[in-house]
């Protein structure tokens, strides 16, 4: 099932830094992926012939209606759904094997934070489980929640915080322990446009500091196209890649880009996509 | 501080049904009585006020009335009888007096908080065990409840003479039948608890590559806590039930069960009612008790009750 990457070069412990030219590292590569799931009304095809590679560095945005399989391709990137057949590497590892190799972070949906725990608690989690040192977990703490813009709020706990600030807690859980990627599935999907805009705004500021791999889940297209550097269009039974666009906006985005003609015309490109997916489904 | 008012008030509507029915219930007695000391009482035989409801004789001796309050061995005590029986049993006496519901009640305390603790430990082993293997959650559950369906008044005398019979008295076969019936709530509130986490938060835990022992400690247990505290004041309660129901069939010299037994024996039902109120308030102040635990540890611990 386990394909060795052909370049080995392309691993990312040897180059560190991001080229425009097709030289960057590969983090995640799929080929030929399959996955099907067998449930009581019989199969369902989940992902039908999945490929794609993902640089370090890149934000890669998976879009499409429901039951196109892109939260299932971010469970199988995360090693906790295996793919039927088809080759899958996360960091030149099997899923499974990134996954205990704690290479990624994980950001779900619902914040899901520990009812019991205070915010600096459920950040501690993970570094808990990890087994690092008591300084070193303070340290870390102090250092992503400065990451997410919320100092002064490690003694707090969950339900004294907004749905917003939640979410951001829960990105600081999946940053505190320093993995190179960040999976992310439609984790501002609950909240209302305008606290999402200032998240999306902080999230991009926060891959430009962290220089993460971010994998993202999300059913807006203008999310999509605001955050993304590559944007993988999504289609339906089975699921499956319909379109992959390379963003062309520049990397320093303010929000107002939403309103140039390239941001339109990339969105009417997504756009495009998804319909062209329904038509065939 | 909120329920105040709602209980004040259904405990006003009990005690008013109360004291009226104290009239019907006590007459015919009441009645006797009064002719053997010479009053009047219309009709003037017993066997002709059987023909008579107790609300019909009432009717006819309304000068009797009064009298049904004070029966010195009632059908039906009224509420200031068992009060009075009550200040009298409890602060009046020495408590180490064998008439001191104190030292009754300590009696029975003491085999049910052993019982408890007894109910609770298995509890939560059961449940642990129930929700790690596959195969105890088969064959242990079905049990769990089918143990529960044999009437604890049957099962009682059994375990008292079969632990008897092996030379364990005292405290021990009384806490061993309190723990009978207290295992059985934190068993199901446990195993509920400790399968209240979903499937995100699981899924987390795998993304960070945890321990099943880890999964344990840092989710399942603290997730199953409000459930556990929900499950401990049935346990206590069902626990006192439990003593009570070991010292009825066995002879069994002092506590809430033999008084209540001595009461009945004796006719003397005010002692009897007495003791039924003294158990009751015990089993209130202990639910109570776990009530205040569970406020402090769920603020401690920053949740809200289940």
């Amino acid at each position: 099932m386990y394909e060795r990457p052909k370049l080995q070069s392309l691993t990312p412990s040897t180059t560190p830094t991001q080229d425009a030219d097709g030289l960057s590292p590969l983090v995640i590569r799929a080929s030929n992926l399959d996955l099907t799931f067998q449930t009581n009304d019989g199969p369902v095809h989940a992902l039908k012939d999945v490929n794609l590679e993902v640089n370090k560095g890149d934000f890669v945005s998976f879009i499409g209606p429901s039951g196109c399989g892109k939260t299932t391709f971010l469970r199988c990137i995360a090693g906790l759904e295996t793919p039927t057949s088809g080759a899958l590497s996360v960091n030149g590892m099997t899923p499974d094997d990134a996954r205990r190799a704690r290479a990624y972070g994980y950001v779900f949906q619902a914040a899901g934070l520990y009812p019991w725990r205070t915010i600096g608690g459920n950040i501690r989690l993970p570094l808990e489980i990890m087994g690092f040192s008591k300084a070193e977990m303070g340290e870390r703490i102090k250092r992503v929640l400065n990451l997410v813009d919320l100092e002064g709020f490690e003694k707090k706990f969950p339900w004294q915080l907004s749905g917003g600030m939640q979410q951001r807690a829960s990105i600081a859980r999946a940053l505190a322990f320093d993995a190179d990627i960040l999976l992310m599935d439609e984790p501002f999907g609950a909240l209302d446009e305008i606290v999402r805009d200032h998240l999306n705004e902080q999230l991009l500021q926060l891959w430009a500091r962290t220089e993460k791999t971010i994998a993202f889940v999300t059913h807006s297209i203008p999310e999509a196209v605001y955050l993304s550097t590559k944007i993988v269009v999504m289609s339906p039974r089975p699921g499956r890649i319909s379109d992959v666009i390379e963003s062309s906006l520049p990397r320093d985005r303010p929000l107002s880009i939403r309103d140039s003609a390239e941001f339109i015309a990339i969105a009417n490109r997504v756009r495009d996509g998804l319909h062209a997916g329904h038509g065939q489904g | 501080m909120k329920s105040f008012f709602p209980v004040v008030t259904v405990v006003a509507a009990v005690l008013l049904i109360w004291i009226i029915a104290v009239v019907p219930m006590n007459m015919h007695l009441t009645a006797d009585q009064a002719q053997r000391d010479g009053l009047a009482v219309s009709p003037d035989t017993p066997i002709a006020r059987q023909d008579f409801s107790g609300l019909g004789l009432a009717v006819h001796n309304s000068h009797l009335i009064p009298l049904t309050y004070v029966n010195v061995r009632p059908r039906l005590p009224s509420p200031h009888q068992i009060a009075i029986e009550l200040y009298d049993t409890v602060i009046d006496k020495k408590i180490t007096s064998k008439r001191s519901l104190v030292y009754h009640g300590w009696v029975t305390l003491a085999p049910t908080l052993l019982g408890f603790a007894i109910g609770t430990l298995l509890g939560i082993m059961l449940a642990v065990g129930i929700v790690f293997s596959r195969v105890m959650d088969r064959s242990v559950m079905p049990w769990a409840i089918v143990s529960q369906t044999i009437p604890i008044l049957a099962l009682a005398p059994m375990i008292i003479v079969v632990m008897g019979a092996a030379g364990i008295q005292g405290i021990l076969p009384k806490a061993v039948i309190a723990a009978y019936l207290s295992f059985f709530p934190v068993v199901v509130g446990m195993v509920k608890g400790l399968r209240s986490p979903e499937g995100m938060q699981l899924d987390l835990l795998r993304t960070y590559h945890s321990s099943n022992s880890q999964g344990f400690w840092k989710l399942r247990l603290p997730a199953s806590t409000p459930y556990l505290f929900a499950s401990l004041k049935i346990g206590i309660s069902a626990s006192l039930i439990g003593t009570i129901v070991a010292e009825l069939p066995t002879g069994a010299k002092a506590g809430f069960g033999a008084r209540m037994l001595v009461g009945d024996q004796y006719g003397q039902p005010i002692l009897s009612w007495a003791a039924l109120f003294a158990a009751a308030i015990t089993a209130a102040a202990l639910v109570g008790i776990i009530g205040m635990i569970e406020r402090g540890t769920l603020r401690q611990m920053g949740m809200k009750p289940a």
